[in-house]
């Protein structure tokens, strides 16, 4: 599904490499986890697939089933299945959640040459995605993430991913922000979505909502790179040692 | 240039400009409102670069005998307003067309062409055709305010004495690459009355337009205008609106093409607790637009509350000058003022000169003004591509939503949505 080979980067304004050469294979209906310290690379990483400025690839791919990320607009990666779940989700004074999320869905659907969704059956759609994560209509009339909580900013992310049905969903740092209780409804969310043709790319500083969202693959990522890979143990190990004792063993 | 020399120049350049024209016939009241509106202008002198509010906006073409030839345009849509039931006014190049006119007759409200109301002897325009024009020179001077009064070829007179069933539309057309228009309107709403104005069209390749609106105690004033299209269109708009007690005036303007429009406008709240909310929403684009808001708020009554939203979207080289204020006399306590004057700049040639003023001499007062200029919030362009939106769909809707606040200021939802319907459709133009 999502395939990562050598992928170096550095920042466009300084001369300041932050990927290292990063390897990594998502397989349709895995989730695989990315943990790591603060300043390791993680974050440039979900950027850099979607396609956000600022960022200059020096070396390596990227491929989603085979298309070519790196060469497509950050709105062709989305048509092509492409998603991220923002770490700080955007606020759009004066545009509507549901005049955002029309416009998103009906895009792709155009990109794909899909038929676009009329206004009563995307009412009807969203209403019942919305339920599932407690989003109530009020939240859905208010513009784009204005005054929402961060818990509902998260919430807000997922229902996109719900409506947008990408193939390939990554998640920055979903979990920050959030009490227990939003988590769960958030991981519960990403839990319904699994299935064998999606892949998930669950990126995290912290074990808990690996608790929730369970791994297949963990990969422990420092100073650009992935140094190590496991299964869900690995998280644990995190968990109980701190980022140190494992980068000390790597090193 | 001296200032008594920059005087003798513009009352020189006001007598050559006039001495050509004769004043329209009529009654001798209307001859003597236009004579009385005449010494004004000669008094005053035209309106000259050197002039404080004239600084941003050169009047050279605005006061020139000749007005610029405007090519016309064929917008190629349904015409504003068309889903709307109203009453339809239709002017052509400033001249008034009856066969495409609806009949000037609905309960509670008395309609006229001005051009008869001036002919009659007795008529209750006599007391304010030009008054509310003539008061508002002090303390900025609206020298082409005063020729529109006195040049004023026709118009409609309005007086509400009741709740208006339905909006009048004034119509502007322009078949005529060279006309030149010069019309007036007074609208006057009796206690109890509540009309809506809207105004469509570009009237003429160059267009004055005088509005002087006397709004009575409890009760309302409405008025939306979209102002035309045609590139090359020239305009000059004059509005005047006074408000008695507990009185509500809610006005609208979007600007979209157009080489030249100056809209100055002068509220004055004389009656305690009423309400102005003056609003303007323009798109401009290429080095040929120049749009002009100048917009005088006179708080002069206790426990008035006046908002100002001017919002524009400018590229290309377009530039953008507001010039607002709000002044609060002495005895204008609890005055609740508010100002906002924005610009999106969607490239570094576009310019917005903006000139927020605020004059208190009352104490027990809030006003806040602001003013700011900026590009398209980048974050929100990449959130919105990143969810598959084009690059062009994402900047409309972030365009829309920068013009939202001015657009809220619309009390008809109705209309508020029809023309968010047709910005989306004009923006859309433009990317193809």
């Amino acid at each position: 599904m999502l395939d990562i080979k050598g992928l170096e980067v550095k920042l466009e304004e300084e001369d300041k490499q932050i990927l290292k050469g990063v390897d990594l294979n998502v397989e349709a209906g895995k989730v695989h986890a990315i943990m790591g310290p603060n300043g390791s690379g993680k974050s440039t990483l979900s950027y850099v697939l979607s396609g956000r400025d600022g960022y200059e690839v020096t070396a390596g791919s990227a491929t989603l089933e085979g298309a070519d990320l790196l060469e497509m607009e950050p709105e062709e990666r989305a048509a092509a299945g492409l998603f991220l779940a923002f770490q700080y989700p955007v606020e759009i004074p004066g545009v509507g959640n549901m005049t955002f999320l029309r416009s998103a869905l009906n895009a792709q659907r155009k990109a794909r040459e899909e038929e676009e969704l009329s206004a009563a059956d995307f009412l009807k759609l969203i209403r019942a995605k919305a339920k599932d994560l407690k989003i109530d209509a009020e939240m859905l009339k208010r513009p784009v993430n204005v005054g929402f909580s961060g818990g509902e900013k998260k919430r807000n992310e997922i229902l996109q991913m719900a409506v947008l049905e990408p193939k390939m969903c990554i998640l920055d740092e979903t979990d920050s922000g959030l009490d227990v209780d939003a988590m769960k409804l958030v991981a519960d969310g990403v839990n319904a979505l699994r299935d064998a043709g999606r892949g998930f790319l669950v990126i995290t500083h912290y074990q808990r909502l690996l608790d929730h969202i369970v791994p297949d693959v963990v990969h422990i990522m420092a100073d650009g790179r992935i140094v190590k890979s496991g299964g869900p143990e690995l998280a644990r190990e995190v968990e109980e040692n701190g980022y140190g004792d494992l980068l000390g063993e790597v090193a | 240039m001296a200032r008594a020399a920059l005087k003798d120049a513009k009352q020189d350049a006001a007598r050559d400009r006039v001495s050509a024209l004769s004043l329209p016939g009529g009654a001798s009241w209307a001859a003597e409102v236009r004579q009385a509106a005449l010494g004004r202008i000669e008094a005053m002198g035209l309106p000259h670069r050197r002039d404080e509010y004239w600084k941003f906006t050169d009047p050279a073409t605005l006061t020139q005998p000749e007005a610029p030839a405007a090519a016309l345009f064929d917008p190629r849509e349904t015409p504003m307003f068309d889903a709307v039931d109203r009453l339809k006014i239709v002017f052509v190049d400033g001249v008034f067309d009856p066969d495409a006119s609806d009949d000037l007759a609905m309960e509670g409200v008395e309609i006229e062409r001005l051009a008869e109301a001036t002919q009659k002897d007795i008529h209750w325009a006599k007391d304010l055709y030009g008054t509310l024009e003539a008061r508002g020179h002090d303390p900025v001077e609206r020298p082409l305010a005063a020729f529109n009064t006195a040049f004023a070829t026709d118009g409609v007179v309005i007086r509400a004495t009741g709740r208006a069933s339905k909006p009048i539309n004034l119509v502007y057309l322009h078949k005529s690459e060279r006309s030149d228009a010069v019309l007036h309107h007074l609208v006057k709403i009796e206690e109890g009355g509540d009309l809506t104005l809207l105004e469509s069209g570009p009237a003429a390749a160059r267009f004055s337009k005088g509005l002087e609106v006397d709004i009575a105690d409890r009760s309302a004033f409405h008025h939306v205008r979209i102002q035309g299209r045609d590139h090359e269109r020239r305009a000059v708009t004059g509005y005047f609106a006074r408000l008695g007690t507990e009185s509500t005036f809610k006005s609208f303007t979007m600007t979209v093409n157009g080489v030249l429009t100056r809209n100055e406008m002068v509220v004055e709240l004389t009656g305690d607790d009423a309400i102005a909310h003056v609003a303007g929403a323009a798109l401009g684009d290429g080095k040929d637009f120049h749009h002009d808001d100048t917009v005088f708020v006179t708080h002069d009554a206790v426990n008035c509350e006046s908002r100002q939203v001017f919002k524009k979207v400018l590229r290309n080289g377009a530039t953008g000058v507001f010039q607002g204020k709000i002044l609060v006399k002495p005895d204008a306590q609890k005055t609740d003022g508010y100002q906002i004057s924005q610009s999106l700049l969607l490239d570094e040639d576009a310019q917005f000169l903006a000139k927020p003023e605020l004059e208190i001499y009352a104490d027990d007062v809030a006003c806040s003004h602001g003013s700011t200029s900026g590009a398209i919030d980048e974050d929100a362009l990449f959130y919105l591509r990143a969810r598959g939106v084009s690059q062009a769909e994402a900047q409309n809707l972030l365009t829309i939503a920068f013009l939202a606040e001015a657009l809220e200021e619309i009390e008809d939802e109705r209309l508020a949505d029809d023309l968010r319907a047709r910005l989306t459709e004009w923006l859309e133009r433009r990317i193809r």
